[in-house]
């Protein structure tokens, strides 16, 4: 297990747990940061923050302090 | 049923495609205005169809329901208020899991309901082949594919919608989504105490309340505890049971809810989906990988900036240019037409002045908001954000709140309005607060006048180091906003990176007229009212030996020369001098005896012990009074009053001669110049905050911390500069 925020681009991940205020994890939950997903990191922004994520088909960016709040199970990298 | 207006709610995730819906559904028949109370738009248009009058409401755009935006809330309290007779969901067909989350929730309110598939034809390509009937069987609502960008299935949909309200519809069912063995048994309890009031159950679903409930959720706990006794006895089971259920999960119940209902989503997806041929080609994405590169992102954005500031700025010039002609020939037109006297004059110089000087800025309006149209339609703007968030981190803000910063540079009055593209509440109201202090093309002039006279071959690094002292304050007033009136209000960034896609001209055409439109009508109000202000405390108490044939003289036709002169030379955006400031000679002494003992005059020595510790004359304090109207009338004031004429430019050296034989120093100068640059730009900018934020309370607020925030940093550099004896 580790914080997305670790990850580097190209990786992929599937999320094992959130941590954060209830609101914070509430949040992701309703944008489907549910358990069990599978996260891919597209890229980082080029000053290194923010995050830029593929989740259920669709992207999304995340401070990478707020990353770090989502631990994950790393999966082989898929040959593309 | 003919005869009545049947309310049509549009709800959605955000980029789903709703407002090109919308504008689709309702054309130019729309009607733009604030949600009460809150600076979140508020869309309504009124269309026949088949002979049924739909009344469509726009509701802001949300992933979810919970009261955790402005714009839940929002959306939220009109579903369950209002009780539109029909709810359309646009739904994205192309990411279809997430965007079912919002519907699963409408389902569970008891609305009647209609999803519309939008985007069918990304979807296609996608290789998403979704069964329209199993999912509308599943979810107990018809489902309509909608293509918004081509004007696809938006005749369907609204056959539809009148279908549902005559329950004419055969799909139409109400489901429940199982949340387990364990929920259902806590639902039924609390439903069973609601139930005790049968009135509650008549405006509400009570499976909705009692879910709601489980979720701890404010707005419905505050509804509850409202209704009295019965009240306290939901929300003493509702807690039991929260308590009960977070036992058994280990887990907020809200939390295991949100779980359930994507596990629903899930399952209903696996039967109704298939993705077939994945193209592994994602153009989207490719042009993404250059917009965004580590070495290029900056650039690119940088270059798009410029452009858009060119085109703003330099562009907007010449429609500019024509409209000050226009205003300065209705003027002399009402001049020659009008016998001279009171009334004429406060026509002339008052109204028509006044609201040529605000209407000036419509080009600038039009042409700023139909580029950030274009950078909100084609996808680019999250992009933007997503590169500038680091950088606007630090001072607290969202990265897209660095687009409205920037163009305050230009025209605080547009920039305000294109805070409108920030999502959150306290980022909107964050970058309206700063914005003024980002140094606007009208304080130029100001500068130019001041630092050319006292600073010699200097002048530049001078008035660069003004603009620096303005980005300065931003940075520390923003932090120290952002940790005291708007602590604990820091939204997540989670933001949505949509695919690129090509604006439709109908759309960005739409959004530019919109923005405008606002502008004319609402900022004409407050502006009429505070030029015919000015003129009044300028023109009044009026002596006996005015000479009345002067009025004439001193018209618009002087005012307007002046302007277009300030246009072509420094292409900037100007509104005209107000003229009463500005007579023409050779009544120059008459006229600055006039002023002098004018209501603004007498103001000026009023307030002059306000502004004695700053080192400002009284003339310096008439000049700092008027110039609340627009910056650049700061320079014909101080033209009038320190008896250059007002007929000068900032590059006039008669002033510049005048100025420096008053006694103002260098460092009263510069002062003078860090006043001009923070206190509130303009009246044109004071009507858009209290546009934007919908308040007086912060329009007031942010016209008073400006003024003592402008009071503290020049008595600290005059007093500082006197001390270390630079004057």
């Amino acid at each position: 297990m580790m914080p997305l925020s670790e990850f580097r681009e190209g990786e992929r991940g599937v999320i094992a747990s959130l941590s954060g205020s209830a609101a914070f994890r509430k949040r992701l939950k309703e944008m489907g940061f549910i358990k069990g997903s599978e996260v891919f990191v597209e890229k980082y922004a080029p000053l290194r923050d923010p995050i830029e994520l593929v989740i259920k088909g669709y992207h999304v960016s995340l401070r990478v302090g707020e990353a770090a709040q989502i631990m994950m199970e790393k999966l082989e990298q898929e040959s593309t | 049923m003919n005869k009545e207006t049947i309310t049509v709610a549009l709800t959605g995730n955000p980029n789903a495609g709703k407002t090109t819906i919308f504008n689709h559904i309702t054309g130019t028949r729309q009607h733009v205005g604030n949600w009460p109370g809150v600076t979140v738009e508020k869309k309504v248009g009124d269309v026949v169809h088949n002979g049924h009058r739909l009344r469509v409401v726009d509701l802001p755009g949300t992933y979810s329901l919970t009261a955790y935006s402005i714009e839940e809330i929002v959306a939220r309290r009109f579903l369950v208020d209002a009780k539109p007779d029909v709810v359309v969901d646009i739904v994205d067909a192309s990411n279809l899991e997430r965007n079912l989350y919002l519907a699963t929730q409408l389902i569970e309110m008891g609305v009647k309901l209609i999803l519309a598939l939008n985007m069918a034809d990304v979807a296609e390509t996608r290789g998403h082949q979704i069964d329209a009937d199993s999912l509308g069987g599943l979810l107990g609502v018809p489902v309509v594919f909608t293509v918004g960008t081509r004007n696809q299935g938006i005749k369907e949909l609204l056959d539809k919608v009148v279908e549902v309200v005559e329950d004419r519809d055969t799909v139409s069912r109400h489901i429940h989504i199982s949340y387990g063995h364990e929920f259902e048994k806590e639902i039924k309890k609390i439903q069973d105490v609601i139930w005790q009031d049968p009135s509650i159950g008549e405006r509400f679903s009570t499976r909705w309340l009692a879910v709601k409930l489980l979720e701890n959720d404010e707005a419905a706990r505050d509804r509850v505890r409202s209704l009295g006794e019965i009240g306290a006895g939901i929300l003493a089971q509702a807690e039991a049971s929260r308590e009960r259920l977070a036992e058994f999960y280990q887990d907020d119940p809200e939390m295991v809810l949100t779980d359930q209902r994507y596990g629903f989503i899930g399952g209903a997806l696996k039967e109704v989906l298939r993705v077939t041929s994945v193209s592994k080609f994602d153009l989207s994405r490719q042009v993404d990988l250059v917009l965004t590169n580590r070495i290029l992102g900056f650039p690119i954005f940088i270059f798009f900036i410029w452009a858009m500031f060119q085109l703003t700025f330099t562009l907007g010039a010449y429609p500019m240019e024509w409209i000050d002609l226009g205003v300065g020939w209705i003027g002399t037109l009402a001049t020659q037409l009008m016998p001279a006297g009171l009334l004429q004059d406060l026509l002339v110089n008052g109204i028509i002045a006044g609201v040529g000087s605000v209407i000036i800025f419509l080009p600038n309006i039009l042409i700023l908001f139909f580029c950030i149209a274009l950078f909100e339609d084609t996808g680019y703007l999250a992009r933007a954000a997503f590169i500038m968030d680091r950088v606007m981190h630090i001072i607290g803000l969202h990265g897209k709140s660095f687009i409205p910063l920037l163009m305050g540079f230009g025209c605080n009055a547009p920039a305000i309005m294109a805070t409108r593209t920030l999502e959150s509440e306290r980022d909107r109201l964050l970058s309206i607060l700063i914005n003024p202090l980002m140094s606007c093309s009208a304080r130029l002039p100001v500068y130019i006048l001041l630092a050319g006279t006292f600073f010699g071959a200097s002048a530049g690094n001078v008035i660069f180091s003004i603009y620096a002292l303005g980005i300065a304050l931003a940075i520390v007033m923003g932090k120290l906003f952002s940790v005291t009136l708007f602590r604990g209000e820091i939204a997540p960034f989670v933001m949505e990176l949509p695919p690129y896609r090509a604006p439709t001209l109908k759309s960005l055409l739409i959004h530019m007229w919109d923005r405008g439109q606002i502008f004319l009508r609402k900022m004409s109000g407050v502006i009429l009212i505070g030029s015919i202000m000015v003129w009044v405390l300028g023109s009044f108490p009026r002596g006996s030996d005015m000479p009345r044939g002067e009025v004439v003289e001193r018209g618009v036709t002087s005012s307007t020369q002046q302007r277009v002169l300030i246009v072509t030379e420094s292409r900037q955006p100007m509104v005209p001098l107000a003229p009463e400031n500005n007579p023409r000679n050779p009544a120059q002494d008459n006229e600055r005896a006039r002023l002098e003992r004018s209501f603004l005059g007498q103001l000026g020595h009023l307030v002059r012990p306000i502004f004695a510790p700053l080192g400002f004359d009284w003339r310096t304090s008439v000049a700092v009074l008027t110039g609340f109207v627009a910056k650049e009338i700061v320079v014909s004031t101080l033209g009038v009053l320190y008896a250059a004429g007002a007929d000068v430019t900032e590059q006039s050296e008669a002033l510049r001669r005048s100025l420096r034989a008053s006694g103002m120093t260098p460092l009263g100068a510069y002062t003078l110049m860090a006043f001009v640059l923070i206190y509130i730009p303009c009246l044109a900018t004071v009507a858009v905050i209290r546009r934007e934020t919908n308040s007086w309370k912060w329009t007031g607020f942010s016209i008073g911390y400006s003024l003592v925030l402008a009071w503290i940093v020049s008595f600290v550099i005059y007093q500082g500069g006197r001390f270390l004896g630079l004057a």
